[in-house]
């Protein structure tokens, strides 16, 4: 795209989208080694994880107060607009996924004060297919990719499905292991929020890059064939 | 309309008619009724062409903002609109401009009678010096002969509906331009409206006026877009995203895009509109 007239204006988009990717890569992390530490059992890397939520949540402010900056300052329009009004939603999923990254970290820390138990093989599924959602969509963003945005947003029905099954399994094993069963299910649910944030983020995307709003189009109910 | 050459007279603004709903009770939207329309309007100064073949219909009733950067022929396109770019020596016009359907160059018409219907509004406000308020307010009326019978009641409907009724009652014999910017400015636009126009077009009206004086000028677009189809250049892009229903983008004497105020300034289909809208221009 052209280069703004004014280049304190570019400078300061430019710097605006710097620090949204700087607060997408941390959020990246934090899932990472959140579920790192899970599987690992590692509590280390869980409180680690933990105490990096304070710089996601700081970006989150600080992002916010540019976008307002921005807003006030330059009156932006067209693309301008869209890609600030995205910026300023974005951060607030992204700030969601941090903190579903430090549930997973709690969950971690109290599983680990208790004998090993078994994961079940759908989890560590569902945290690939979220993980690879979130990286997917924040590349849509920085690459304005509408098209890789629609991608992920088809996908959020694969995490669905996984959860689905994931929760009579560990439903069952309620019985006998009420304690671990019950944060296997809450590591579930967060694994499948995490992707419904990277859906939202994907939905801002395509918003951004086509000025079409595609949110809560993609899982209309299709009439029944007749 | 009969723009042909007739005795002046002052008439009650024409009622909206709503259109009669259709059998069996249900509204059937209606297509929107054109005020104004140009067709390959072509407008140049000697030989340089200013606009290239404009084509632009202008829907009744609403406010239509044309941007662009200077020299792109938007002052030209409105002074077009009610024939007074011919003024200027060696401008020629081609193309047409139609009125309810009627050819504004046609051979019978009047240009004065033209620019009774269609009025115009300036950058700089131009009261008349040497008038009083009131007499600015009735100025167009009497430069057409036009027979005022009862003035004072003119000056108070005009005046009251620029909103200007409570600041300058109590001294209407002061001269015009004892007004501050922003007064001065209703006042033209009041004096515009005595003359009972349907289309007023504003060329920068508001470029010379303070933030305040300029949202009040801004109302009451809003205002006499209930009655008046509204024409405004604009520099300020703010200005034709606040104001307009409607906004026309030029560039180099062509009409780039056209659409709905809130397409153009949140997802422009051309890049031209785009880069310029955005600062992202030349």
């Amino acid at each position: 795209m052209t280069r703004h007239t004014d280049r304190e204006y570019a400078r300061e988009l430019d710097l605006l989208r710097e620090r949204v990717l700087l607060m997408g890569s941390k959020v990246e992390a934090m899932v990472g080694d959140a579920m790192q530490a899970f599987h690992e059992r590692d509590t280390q890397l869980a409180r680690a994880t933990l105490r990096a939520d304070h710089e996601v949540d700081q970006l989150e402010l600080e992002i916010d107060e540019r976008c307002l900056k921005l807003l006030a300052r330059r009156q932006p329009v067209a693309s301008d607009l869209r890609f600030i009004t995205t910026s300023l939603k974005l951060v607030t999923d992204l700030e969601r996924v941090g903190d579903l990254a430090t549930n997973i970290c709690e969950r971690t820390l109290e599983l680990s004060l208790e004998p090993p138990v078994a994961i079940d093989p759908r989890l560590p599924r569902m945290a690939q297919l979220a993980q690879e959602m979130l990286a997917d969509a924040l590349n849509s963003f920085v690459q304005s990719d509408a098209q890789r945005a629609r991608a992920v947003v088809e996908r959020d029905a694969l995490v669905d499905a996984a959860y689905a099954e994931t929760f009579p399994a560990l439903t069952q094993r309620m019985v006998t292991e009420p304690d671990a069963a019950q944060r296997l299910l809450s590591v579930g649910r967060y694994l499948e929020r995490v992707a419904d944030h990277a859906t939202n983020i994907a939905e801002m995307v395509v918003f951004m890059v086509e000025g079409k709003d595609v949110r809560h189009t993609f899982h209309a109910v299709r009439p029944m064939d007749s | 309309m009969n723009l042909e050459p007739a005795e002046p007279v002052v008439t009650a603004p024409t009622p909206k008619v709503k259109a009669p709903s259709a059998p069996g009770g249900a509204e059937e939207p209606s297509a929107p009724e054109v005020k104004l329309s140009a067709e390959d309007l072509r407008a140049r100064f000697g030989t340089t062409q200013v606009l290239k073949g404009i084509s632009m219909p202008i829907e009744a009733r609403t406010v239509t903002a044309v941007i662009g950067p200077s020299g792109c022929g938007k002052s030209t396109f409105v002074r077009c609109l009610n024939r007074m770019h011919e003024v200027a020596p060696g401008a020629v016009v081609e193309g047409r401009v139609l009125l309810d359907g009627q050819d504004i160059y046609g051979a019978q018409v009047d240009p004065v009678l033209v620019r009774r219907h269609i009025g115009m509004v300036f950058q700089k406000p131009n009261p008349f010096p040497t008038l009083s308020i009131q007499d600015n307010v009735l100025a167009g009326l009497r430069l057409n002969g036009t027979r005022v019978p009862n003035p004072a009641e003119v000056v108070e409907r005009r005046l009251r509906q620029v909103a200007l009724w409570d600041e300058v009652k109590d001294g209407l014999d002061r001269s015009g331009t004892s007004l501050s910017g922003g007064q001065q400015q209703r006042l033209c636009i009041a004096r515009s409206l005595a003359l009972e126009p349907e289309v007023l077009l504003m060329d920068e009206p508001c470029s010379a006026l303070d933030p305040i004086a300029t949202a009040r000028v801004e109302e009451l677009i809003h205002e006499l877009r209930a009655d008046y189809t509204i024409v405004i250049v604009t520099h300020n892009m703010q200005q034709a995203a606040r104001v307009a229903d409607t906004t026309a983008f030029f560039y180099m004497g062509e009409l780039v895009e056209y659409d709905q105020t809130d397409v153009i300034f949140t997802r422009p289909k051309q890049r031209k509109t785009e880069d310029y809208i955005t600062g992202r221009f030349g």
